[in-house]
């Protein structure tokens, strides 16, 4: 397979400059709807966040209000930094604990489907029944810790009738236990599917090769699979990652409306109508995504996995 | 039977994991079919349809229904346009064609942006738009705007592209997948046979790729059925199901919005159904036709 963009099965070459011209045309509605739908709305917020505002217009100009406010005090260690510098440090530890669970979880079953399961149709069977889930609710996936986690809930119940507690656990909901929990619920799925995508291209004789000179279970894992799956893993944090940062719904829905987050800060200022000071964190939050995208992608080459 | 190294803890853990995966839904939808007297946990008092009678009555102050049809609205479009445009760009792809590098890391980019970040910038974009609207309105004394216009915002203006910037992504990579494992040498054989590009992709590219369509189709109508990140800012005053269901959980305190998410739920898992159901029927179709053709034995 070519490595730039994917073109397998290529035609032969057609002359005609009709032809020729196809696939610009074929490309346009792809192309139309990212340039209206992305590439505006992401200059019009580069834009914006140098814009003044009051609290009912937006001021054209051409000043760094909105980046000075956001950082203001943030140099002020003693006073315990700024709410922007909180915030990030608090996404922030979100995001390594979920992702270190999902890759750790995501790696193990993607693991056990790629070579524990002999038969292609269960392996394909048991790949969709962890696959469905991603096609429903996300809301509707945490709405439903709600019954097994809340005071009364059943958790709670079972551990107060076995008399392991006396008292029911408050740090089961609207905590940053539920969160990560439902973080962990919600995008595992991105962690297995592309790890199970490179696990399937490892040739199982390079596993038996490993065993036959004497390595063990782990030793092959960490020498020789975990190697070979790094693609998808690298893809998978990159999925994780972004979802966590910036998310607001699942904090939100799973925090009881207590935990901060980045995106929850974007969703406020909008709800205020403060578009320049949202635009200005949301640069901020783009840029800091970017780099960590492209510190991981200095790890694989994503387009020769397609 | 000789098992895999560590066969049986792996498949243990996988086991709890599906569990963990469908426990929870599992459980709300028990409980949606809790008793009158029933609370948001167990136990069950009793067995009844009657939270799914309150919700067919609707939830007091948000008209449930008016959101549920427009998902489903909503949804159809995206489903029909993520469809047709990721099978064109797949198909246009498959050759070089100027600014393809490009084109491909602006999917990907959309893709992994903070859905929050794009909502954001397809509501700046439309307010910006609004505001020019109205100063070229006032400016030249057009009734019609001044009076009337209130936004260019909508379900299906900056709803439907924020959900395109979504399923597309996904759309275009699944096609990807297809046109890499597909048999160019039929293609070859029927330009031989004197097909036009028209004919070779009616008659030859279509028929063998139409159930992988099916599954663009089936992710297109799922993605922007849930979706809620990029809807969040960019729809205007009219909601989506997902986000009155968000809502929802702040103030809801009785079963009715487990029947609520059994029914959505519901309504994926029907989509997933007929989707694989349509795949079969494709393929019963193809092996009909090729028994068909086959030489008598």
């Amino acid at each position: 397979m070519s490595s730039s963009p994917p073109e397998a099965g290529a035609l032969p070459a057609v002359t005609s400059a009709a032809v020729a011209q196809a696939p610009l045309w074929q490309a346009a509605p792809l192309t139309l709807v990212l340039l209206g739908f992305f590439v505006f709305p992401l200059l019009a917020t580069a834009v914006v966040s140098f814009w003044d505002y009051t609290e009912y217009a937006l001021i054209p100009d051409f000043t760094f209000r909105n980046y000075h406010e956001m950082f203001q005090g943030c140099a002020d260690f003693s006073a315990g930094g700024c709410t922007t510098l909180r915030t990030y440090l608090s996404t922030f530890r979100l995001c390594v604990m979920v992702w270190a669970i999902t890759l750790v979880l995501g790696v193990a079953v993607a693991y056990f489907l790629a070579f524990c399961v002999r038969s292609d149709m269960l392996r394909m069977a048991l790949f969709l029944l962890c696959t469905a889930p991603f096609l429903t609710s996300n809301i509707i996936r945490m709405v439903s810790w709600v019954p097994l986690l809340g005071r009364e809930g059943a958790i709670n119940r079972g551990l107060m009738q076995i008399g392991l507690v006396a008292e029911p656990l408050e740090w089961l909901l609207f905590s940053e236990f539920s969160v990560v929990l439902a973080f962990v619920h919600l995008y595992t799925l991105f962690v297995t599917v592309p790890v199970f995508n490179s696990m399937l291209r490892i040739d199982p004789r390079l596993l038996e090769a490993a065993r036959d000179a004497g390595a063990g279970f782990w030793r092959t894992l960490w020498h020789v699979v975990l190697p070979l799956a790094k693609p998808g893993m690298v893809i998978g944090s990159i999925f994780v990652i972004v979802l966590v940062m910036g998310d607001f719904v699942t904090v939100g829905v799973m925090g009881g409306q207590q935990i901060a987050s980045v995106g929850k800060i974007i969703q406020v200022q909008m709800s205020y109508l403060q578009f320049p000071a949202a635009a200005a964190q949301a640069m901020v939050l783009l840029g800091l995504v970017l780099l960590l995208i492209i510190a991981l992608t200095r790890i694989v080459d994503i387009r020769r996995e397609l | 039977m000789d098992r895999p190294p560590g066969f049986w803890p792996l498949a243990l853990l996988f086991g709890l994991f599906v569990l963990f995966l469908y426990g929870p839904t599992l459980t709300i939808l028990i409980l949606s079919f809790q008793g009158p007297e029933g609370g948001l946990t167990f136990p069950m008092r009793g067995f009844s349809t009657h939270w799914y009678g309150k919700l067919w009555e609707g939830l007091g102050v948000v008209d449930i229904w008016a959101a549920f049809r427009r998902s489903v609205r909503l949804g159809l479009v995206v489903m029909v346009l993520t469809t047709l445009f990721a099978l064109s760009a797949g198909y246009a792809f498959r050759r070089r064609f100027r600014g393809q590098g490009a084109l491909f890391q602006l999917t990907i980019a959309s893709l992994i942006v903070p859905s929050i970040v794009v909502s954001l910038g397809i509501a700046l974009e439309f307010r910006l738009i609004d505001d020019g609207v109205k100063a070229l309105g006032e400016a030249y004394g057009i009734a019609w705007i001044t009076e009337d216009y209130a936004t260019a915002m909508g379900l299906f203006t900056s709803g439907l592209g924020a959900h395109l910037t979504w399923t597309l992504p996904f759309g275009l990579l699944i096609m990807f997948a297809v046109f890499n494992r597909f048999p160019g040498n039929l293609e070859e054989a029927a330009r031989d046979l004197g097909a036009s590009p028209r004919q070779v992709f009616q008659h030859v590219v279509l028929p063998v790729i139409a159930p992988s369509l099916i599954g663009v189709a089936l992710f297109g109508f799922t993605l922007s059925w849930d979706e809620v990140a990029r809807s969040s800012q960019a729809l205007g005053d009219l909601n989506t199901l997902p986000l009155e269901l968000q809502g929802l959980t702040t103030t809801v305190t009785t079963p009715d919005i487990y029947a609520l998410g059994t029914l959505t739920t519901g309504v994926s898992v029907l989509v997933i159904g007929l989707a694989f159901g349509a795949v079969q029927l494709w393929r019963r179709r193809d092996r009909c036709l090729a028994g068909r053709q086959a030489p008598p034995s």
